[in-house]
């Protein structure tokens, strides 16, 4: 990640453009890190209310202290909720999405000390500890995503090399054609190896196997596997029949753009997964939450 | 005997076609002479169904027209027109194709025109022609003969197709277009010609499998260099799938029935061949015409005839409407068909269709004159405008506008986009040539120009301009004063004169007069620099100082034997100076990233107007100890960090060549931070009418920065240079876009480098976000699917399809909604200048 442009080359010129910002920061980096600087301070100040305000009897949701936390608490969550909408409501004022992105994530995991110390450390099997299990999830998986998105984005550029993903698929669907094609001349048995990877061949495969990578049992892999041995089996027979030669080569170069597909598609599923838990499990919170707060103040 | 007609009008499209009706409703006793065997071939071989635009909008079809026309299917127009042809009972001679025209009366004393033949070689041959009086005698390529009083030619600027010079190549499967590629199956097509045509036509053939067609293409150089990039990549991969096969370095040597033989690099080749289409280019029609006793304006290739206001050409009784005069729309077309008709017939009190337009330009300007007068009086006021005539003050004037601006008011502002020029009817504007201090001003009297800084490069204004009196002045955009330009040499020569002495003085400050710099001027040259051809090379000799008038230029040294990239140079600044003040051998080798122009000034006369002026001197040394300080940074870093500087050469490099040289505003992406959410492409959609203007994931990257399909905003954009209905302007904050009146013509996708023009149809409107968010009404954020907007669309309503590129958000208060949109921060929208600097460093090195 880098910072924003420091140092101007120095270049004489007779017309020079209108200032604007262009700061290339990553959104972890936002405005020279001001929010991870924010959610430290809010952290400290929070611990030491906690440390240094006397809450009799004991810690707890109810004191004071115990009201303005899961009030605090309560409004963040509220508000880090609505970065979904955020994302999705195109308007044309001057906003950046990096910069909510960048406040979600560093005021999000201040959300452990703030709704952690609002608890008092009490815990049981009731609603109150349900709402803050449920934020526990929330956060942690949302740990997952600031990871993933670290340091995927340069695998999945890498992976890539300038392919697009329907590229990538057309290149699949482009080299099935040949297969089709170079099949027809050959024996029911060898012709069946390539339906094999014509019709057995899923390039996704099921969420286990894009997260895992696994694909040897795979139509292509079984039919490359099969071909290979045939191959080999007839050159040190002598000379191997060109026709399955052709095919073997085939199969290889589509296993090697099934590999890269899949790839593509395993890592974007990773960059994706959490969100499946992180977004639901937002939902329940906030419904635990009211719960929670309906609760405390109907039986206090 | 030969038949005997008052006017003879060849060509039977919109113009042609227009006369001829016209003609025939007055009962005048006309013929239209048309070489194919129906109406209006070009609009005839528009693809079927395809939407004609009818614009400009505020230019009205004559009410006294008598042929229909509004926008509409392809189809939909030429039925009308056959059915009006038929009714008006218009004197139609088909498959007539004119070869000659020649006056059978006297000779006319002293009209002699001058045809001046080019041959390839460079050298040239003229031949006299002595004009004769009418009637005119028109030759037929079928042998016949017509006699006329007058000829309105209006056959275009589409020429004739060059034709196949092997024997048999007459024969029946031998084409010269192609309408629907979808036609042919099971065919074996040999496509000749590697042009843009014939690349198109051998993809179409190939494009559907299903249709098995074997097509070749045939092209007789080893490369293909006349056509578009983006056309010949598709042409290598439709070869690398095995669906064209290619031949080069070959030409046909004989057709014969179902076969072709060619001469390739490896002997002589007969191969299957049912079918042959031949898209070798076409001969403009300027021979023709100037066999006619036509003078064209100037020798330029894209000149047009000289016409007086009746359309008249210097062939008394020969006239010339429509493309060939300059005027490629249909309803310029159809009214200068009614016009010229009115105007053989006598009436020669008519006003021109234009008339109301122009009258709306002038109506805001004091004292009352008409439109002719204005006219007349911007042509002879302003020097640049003198040698027009006046049918092109009224075509340039159509470009234009008239501007009165009351004494103190601001004309424009410094580093404010425009690439208008400006010229002076009436009153002085005063140029503010120091920011810091308003008062400090230059005059510039009525006659003069000004802004043609922008106009030459491209740049933003590099001074705040503001009316010194009551001012009248005309602002001529960038096309009008192009064409202006290459239609009045003369004009061109002083544009170049003023520009290198206002960009002299702009770029030396230090209160140079004109009279200074008369001496350097006269030593200057202005001489394009190709995409990657050095100006300057490290270590030569050499004491000559450039100012790059367009385009932009790359510094690099060698270091330890590699060259390092050192400075990114755009246009308006100045290279070389080095060599003049220390004496020595050049310091790095300067190389133009895009097509440039540079003003070359002579070393000696530099050095003795630095002698002249010790305070240019010292300002020069000020910017020469910056550049020095980069090259001693640069030279640091390169033993502690030689990795990082490669990667900055790099990186610096792969921009360049992704055209960010000629680039304004480009969107990058760092692929360390994309998640590859599209939110980028969804923001662009819902912000623009739900289509999206950029392709994220298309595109080149190089260490891991990543140059997507989305608009540069080139300083000279090449989807400005051939735009019908002149629908593409730069905006205010420097952004390219398209208006409404794209007639959807597609020239502006064909002319992009960078492939960032999409055509398409605004899909209808989508439910509420919410409305999606909780009761999944609709496709959600972002570019609706195409499945989709089919259903949804409002049936009955043809919605044409326009040209859609990025307009950088323009009007938008929060600026690019792709970077306003992007979660992790990977988007940014630079300017070259902004990141092709020591930052890339910097960005390497955390």
């Amino acid at each position: 990640m880098a910072r924003a442009a420091i140092s101007r080359a120095p270049v004489s010129r007779a017309v020079v453009r209108a200032p604007r910002d262009t700061a290339h920061e990553g959104f972890l980096t936002h405005r020279r890190g001001l929010w991870w600087k924010v959610a430290l301070a809010l952290s400290l100040v929070v611990s030491a209310a906690y440390a240094l305000i006397d809450q009799s009897p004991r810690p707890n949701g109810g004191t004071a202290l115990g009201y303005g936390l899961g009030t605090l608490g309560a409004l963040l969550i509220l508000w880090l909720s609505l970065l979904g909408l955020r994302k999705r409501i195109i308007t044309r004022g001057a906003y950046s999405l990096k910069a909510w992105t960048s406040a979600h994530v560093w005021l999000g995991l201040s959300l452990i000390v703030v709704g952690t110390l609002h608890s008092g450390f009490q815990f049981g099997w009731n609603v109150h500890t349900l709402a803050w299990g449920l934020m526990m999830i929330v956060i942690l998986t949302g740990l997952y995503g600031i990871i993933v998105y670290a340091r995927l984005p340069e695998q999945l550029s890498a992976n890539r090399q300038e392919v697009t993903q329907p590229q990538m698929l057309e290149a699949i669907r482009a080299l099935d054609a040949h297969l089709d094609n170079a099949a027809q001349p050959l024996g029911p048995d060898d012709a069946a190896l390539v339906r094999l990877s014509l019709e057995k061949t899923d390039i996704g495969g099921s969420l286990r196997q894009r997260l895992g990578g696994s694909y040897a049992r795979d139509g292509n892999a079984r039919a490359l596997a099969a071909v290979r041995g045939e191959v080999e089996r007839q050159r040190l027979a002598g000379k191997p029949d060109q026709r399955l030669a052709q095919i073997l080569f085939l199969l290889e170069r589509k296993e090697a753009a099934l590999a890269q597909a899949r790839r593509h598609i395993g890592l974007k599923s990773r960059l994706e997964i959490w969100l499946y838990i992180h977004v639901p499990a937002t939902f329940a919170l906030l419904a635990a939450l009211a719960a929670h707060i309906t609760s405390v103040f109907l039986y206090w | 005997m030969t038949a005997h007609f008052r006017i003879a009008i060849i060509g039977s499209g919109p113009a042609g076609l227009s006369a001829a009706a016209h003609a025939a409703s007055l009962g005048l006793a006309h013929v239209l002479l048309e070489k194919t065997g129906h109406l209006s071939d070009t609009i005839y071989k528009y693809q079927k169904g395809k939407h004609v635009m009818a614009t400009p909008a505020q230019l009205v079809l004559r009410a006294g027209g008598d042929t229909p026309f509004a926008a509409g299917k392809r189809e939909t127009i030429l039925g009308a027109w056959d059915a009006r042809a038929t009714e008006l009972k218009i004197n139609v001679r088909y498959n007539a194709e004119v070869t000659a025209i020649a006056g059978t009366g006297e000779a006319i004393p002293g009209s002699v025109q001058k045809i001046v033949t080019r041959k390839r070689d460079g050298s040239s041959a003229t031949t006299e022609l002595q004009r004769h009086a009418p009637p005119y005698r028109l030759t037929l390529a079928d042998g016949g003969e017509i006699l006329a009083d007058t000829v309105i030619l209006a056959i275009g600027t589409q020429g004739n197709p060059n034709r196949l010079a092997c024997p048999g190549g007459d024969s029946a499967h031998v084409q010269y277009q192609l309408d629907d590629p979808g036609e042919y199956t099971d065919e074996h097509i040999f496509v000749i010609g590697g042009g843009d045509a014939g690349i198109e036509n051998a993809l179409g053939l190939a494009a559907d499998p299903a249709q098995a067609n074997v097509v070749t293409l045939v092209n007789r150089g080893a490369e293909f260099s006349t056509a578009k990039d983006a056309n010949v990549k598709a042409l290598l991969a439709a070869r690398d799938a095995g669906r064209i096969s290619i031949m080069t370095g070959t030409t046909p040597r004989l057709v014969e029935p179902g076969w072709i033989v060619l001469d390739t690099p490896d002997g002589e080749v007969r191969a299957r061949a049912d079918r042959i289409i031949a898209r070798m280019g076409s001969a403009p029609p300027r021979g023709f015409v100037e066999a006619c006793g036509i003078e064209f304006t100037s020798g330029d290739r894209l000149a047009y005839p000289k016409l007086s206001p009746v359309f008249e050409t210097t062939a008394p009784g020969i006239f010339v409407v429509g493309a060939l005069a300059g005027y490629p729309l249909i309803k310029h077309c159809m009214n200068q068909g009614h016009d010229v008709v009115e105007f053989i017939n006598g009436n020669r009190d008519l006003k021109p269709a234009d008339e109301p337009i122009l009258e709306a330009k002038f109506a805001g300007l004091p004292g009352r004159r008409s439109v002719a007068d204005w006219l007349e009086r911007l042509r002879s006021r302003v020097s640049i405008l003198g040698g027009m005539s006046p049918l092109q003050m009224r075509e340039f004037m159509l470009d234009s506008e008239a501007r009165f601006v009351p004494a103190g008011e601001i004309v424009f502002e410094r580093n404010t986009p425009g690439s208008s020029l400006f010229g002076i009817v009436e009153g002085e504007v005063r140029v503010e040539v120091d920011p810091a201090n308003p008062a400090i001003t230059v005059p510039l009297a009525a006659g003069s120009i000004f802004g043609e800084v922008g106009l030459i490069s491209g740049r933003r204004r590099g001074a705040t301009i503001r009316a010194g009196s009551d001012c009248i002045l005309v602002e001529i955009s960038r096309g009008a004063a192009l064409k202006l330009m290459s239609a009045v040499p003369a004009a061109g020569r002083e544009v170049t004169r003023i520009t290198t002495t206002r960009s002299l003085q702009q770029i030396f400050k230090s209160g140079l007069t004109p009279d200074d710099l008369a001496g350097i001027i006269a030593t200057a040259k202005v001489e394009t620099v190709r995409a990657g051809e050095a100006l300057i090379r490290e270590g030569e000799a050499g004491d000559d100082i450039f100012i790059i008038r367009s385009g932009s230029m790359v510094v690099e040294k060698l270091i330890a034997g590699k060259p390092v990239f050192l400075n990114y140079v755009p246009a308006g600044s100045y290279v070389g100076e080095m060599a003049v003040i220390d004496g020595g051998p050049r310091s790095a080798t300067v190389r133009a990233a895009v097509k440039a122009d540079v003003i070359r000034l002579e070393g000696a006369a530099f050095r003795a107007l630095l002698d002249a002026k010790p305070e240019l001197l010292a300002r020069l040394r000020a910017d020469m100890a910056d550049r020095t300080r980069l090259n001693n940074f640069i030279e640091a870093k390169k033993d502690s960090f030689r990795g990082l500087v490669d990667m900055y050469t790099g990186v610096a490099n792969f921009l360049v060549d992704q055209g960010v040289g000629e680039a304004t505003d480009v969107l990058l992406i760092d692929e360390k931070l994309c998640v590859g959410c599209d939110n980028c492409e969804k923001a662009c959609a819902d912000s623009h009418d739900g289509l999206s203007r950029l392709d994220r994931e298309a595109g080149r990257t190089y260490a891991h920065l990543h140059v997507p399909t989305s608009c540069r905003h080139c300083e000279h954009p090449h989807c400005m240079a051939d735009c019908p209905p002149n629908a593409i302007h730069r905006g205010p904050t420097g952004e390219v876009y398209i208006d409404e009146t794209c007639i959807g013509c597609g020239n502006c996708q064909r002319g992009c480098p960078y492939g960032v023009i999409r055509m398409d149809k605004v899909p209808p409107k989508k439910p509420w976000l919410l409305s999606w968010l909780l009761f999944g009404n609709g496709p959600g954020p972002g570019e609706p699917p195409k499945a989709w907007a089919y259903k949804h669309a409002k049936k009955g309503v043809e919605t044409p399809k326009k040209a859609i590129k990025c307009d950088m958000c323009a009007g938008q208060s929060g600026g690019p909604a792709c970077v306003r949109a992007c979660p992790t921060g990977a988007a940014i929208r630079v300017s070259p200048e902004q990141f092709l600097t020591v930052a890339l460093l910097e960005r390497g090195a955390d």
